[in-house]
């Protein structure tokens, strides 16, 4: 069972991982974007750590739903809301359980994900960061390692399509060859869950 | 990349503060990034509140003041403002009547300021919204995120100001922005990248010798790139493509806006090309604004804006305004 000391890794393993890549990040965006994403979403899940921190939760659903309150409080842009989004309605999913099982959360997160594609307006192939989302919550169902390369996977295959969503869209054609840095970022959250449930000695 | 500032994390916070040292007119909280005009609440009064990234200055700060916006909430460079700012920006501001958020077509900011308008609303705030998105550059169409808000911005604070100046009520202040940006078309030309402090290094590679039609004011691409072309040649350019899409059947407001690092001198030559366009096609220039007030950071270029504008649009356009970068007839 995953409890709120889990959650509670899992976005500090975030925070960690979005800190160490926050440049490639900015780079992948500055090539279809406005060059922020990384620094944004750097301050974003530093304001999550520092707030769980200061108000530790007692169920996973609370340190999801604090987390995502956090990130729409702080990102700005198109990546505040959304990524609030997906841990916020991931959090309400979950309820107030003291601990959750991982098909539980893998289900949660659906619902989540769900909730971004409905505010942004986004399917898949259309370039953002549902295209890791969608295919990780898939093989969430087998395991958070499969999560992660499937997130990945899902990132590294937006790099020949056309964005049709945010601010790369503006580029049409111009857009095709780059990563998304949405699907990047979103990488990064599958993979520090995977990366969770490592140094938690497979307590999943 | 030499810059003038301190280090990139605290440029904007560094702006307000001295905004607020050169401007006693403004209440400015630094911390939550909330610029207010420092006798709000008017009372029976619309408010009118906008934001987006900073980077665009003057827009929107500095077009806080009698007359046109209430409040502005500056966002990180070229980042929409969060929720937050915004809730705080129109409880400061409304006075009862209800406060208009002037909103460009940008993904994060119509989201940001759609969850600001829910949590508005649940502390009892009445908002109207107003979309901008007059650039001619992107193909509205199901595959892109729709036309960006660029300079009709300006017109619709300032028309829409104007008209809540004079006491309209809310539905009526919504209703002029609404038809303000319809009325209203841009197009924008780059010679040269935008630089933002973040990244330190120009965000896009344009040759010497060649110039980007089509821009965005975050330096997003447009619609091609040129070997470099006169003044008079960019004006045909730009335009033309503005009056093809915008049509007008009467007189126009016209914004001849530098990017940030073109001269005034560069533009005001550019505005008597565009203005020869303008007479070539037998369309008359009612007003015309020349000056950098929608721009991108370093970024060189222009762009032009064209608002169809009827006698009630023109009156409310030169009643008087009083703002930090914008003032007249007081």
């Amino acid at each position: 069972m995953l409890d709120a000391a889990f959650f509670h890794r899992w976005m500090t393993t975030v925070t960690a991982l979005v800190d160490r890549e926050a440049e490639r990040l900015t780079e992948l965006d500055s090539a279809i974007g406005d060059a922020d994403h990384g620094s944004n979403l750097r301050r974003g899940f530093t304001a999550v750590s520092a707030a769980l921190e200061k108000e530790p939760q007692q169920t996973p659903g609370a340190v999801l739903a604090l987390a995502g309150r956090q990130l729409i409080s702080t990102v700005g842009g198109a990546s505040g809301p959304l990524y609030g989004t997906l841990l916020r309605r991931t959090g309400k999913a979950l309820g107030d359980a003291p601990a959750v099982t991982a098909d539980e959360l893998a289900q949660a997160l659906g619902t989540g994900v769900a909730a971004v594609a409905q505010l942004g307006g986004a399917r898949a192939g259309d370039k953002t960061m549902l295209d890791a989302l969608l295919p990780a919550v898939d093989a969430l169902g087998t395991s958070f390692a499969a999560g992660r390369e499937a997130a990945l996977a899902g990132a590294e295959a937006t790099v020949p399509l056309q964005a049709r969503k945010g601010r790369a869209s503006y580029l049409g054609e111009r857009s095709i060859g780059h990563q998304d840095p949405g699907a990047a970022s979103a990488a990064l959250l599958m993979a520090a869950l995977a990366d969770t449930e490592d140094t938690a000695g497979g307590a999943a | 990349m030499r810059m003038l500032i301190n280090v990139p994390e605290t440029v904007v916070a560094d702006a307000l503060r001295g905004i607020a040292a050169a401007h006693p007119e403004l209440t400015v909280d630094v911390e939550n990034r909330v610029v207010v005009r420092r006798d709000a609440p008017v009372a029976g009064k619309v408010a009118l509140v906008s934001g987006g990234g900073s980077g665009h200055e003057p827009l929107h700060a500095g077009f806080v003041g009698p007359g046109m916006l209430s409040a502005a909430c500056p966002g990180e460079v070229f980042t929409s403002p969060v929720p937050d700012q915004m809730v705080r920006a129109a409880a400061a501001v409304d006075s009862g009547e209800g406060v208009l958020f002037v909103v460009k077509n940008y993904t994060g900011d119509v989201l940001n300021f759609e969850m600001a308008a829910e949590l508005a609303d649940e502390e009892g705030v009445r908002v109207a919204q107003v979309l901008v998105d007059d650039d001619i550059a992107v193909s509205d169409s199901l595959y892109t995120a729709g036309r960006r808000g660029t300079g009709a911005t300006l017109f619709v604070e300032k028309i829409a100001g104007a008209a809540a100046d004079e006491g309209a009520p809310l539905d009526r202040v919504a209703a002029l922005a609404r038809r303000v940006n319809e009325s209203s078309r841009s197009f924008g030309v780059a010679l040269s990248s935008v630089t933002t402090p973040a990244k330190g290094s120009p965000t896009f590679d344009l040759p010497a010798g060649e110039l980007e039609l089509g821009v965005g004011i975050h330096g997003e691409p447009g619609r091609e790139r040129r070997a470099m072309m006169t003044s008079g040649e960019i004006a045909d350019y730009a335009v033309n493509a503005v009056l093809d899409d915008l049509r007008p059947g009467g007189p126009v407001l016209v914004l001849v806006n530098g990017m940030g690092s073109t001269p005034l001198l560069e533009l005001y030559g550019f505005n008597a090309e565009v203005q020869r366009v303008l007479a070539e096609r037998g369309v008359v220039a009612a007003r015309t604004l020349v000056g950098n007030y929608v721009t991108s950071l370093d970024m060189a270029g222009c762009s032009v804006t064209l608002c169809q504008a009827d006698e009630e649009l023109v009156r409310l356009w030169d009643a008087p305004v009083q703002t930090p970068a914008l003032r007249w007839g007081r």
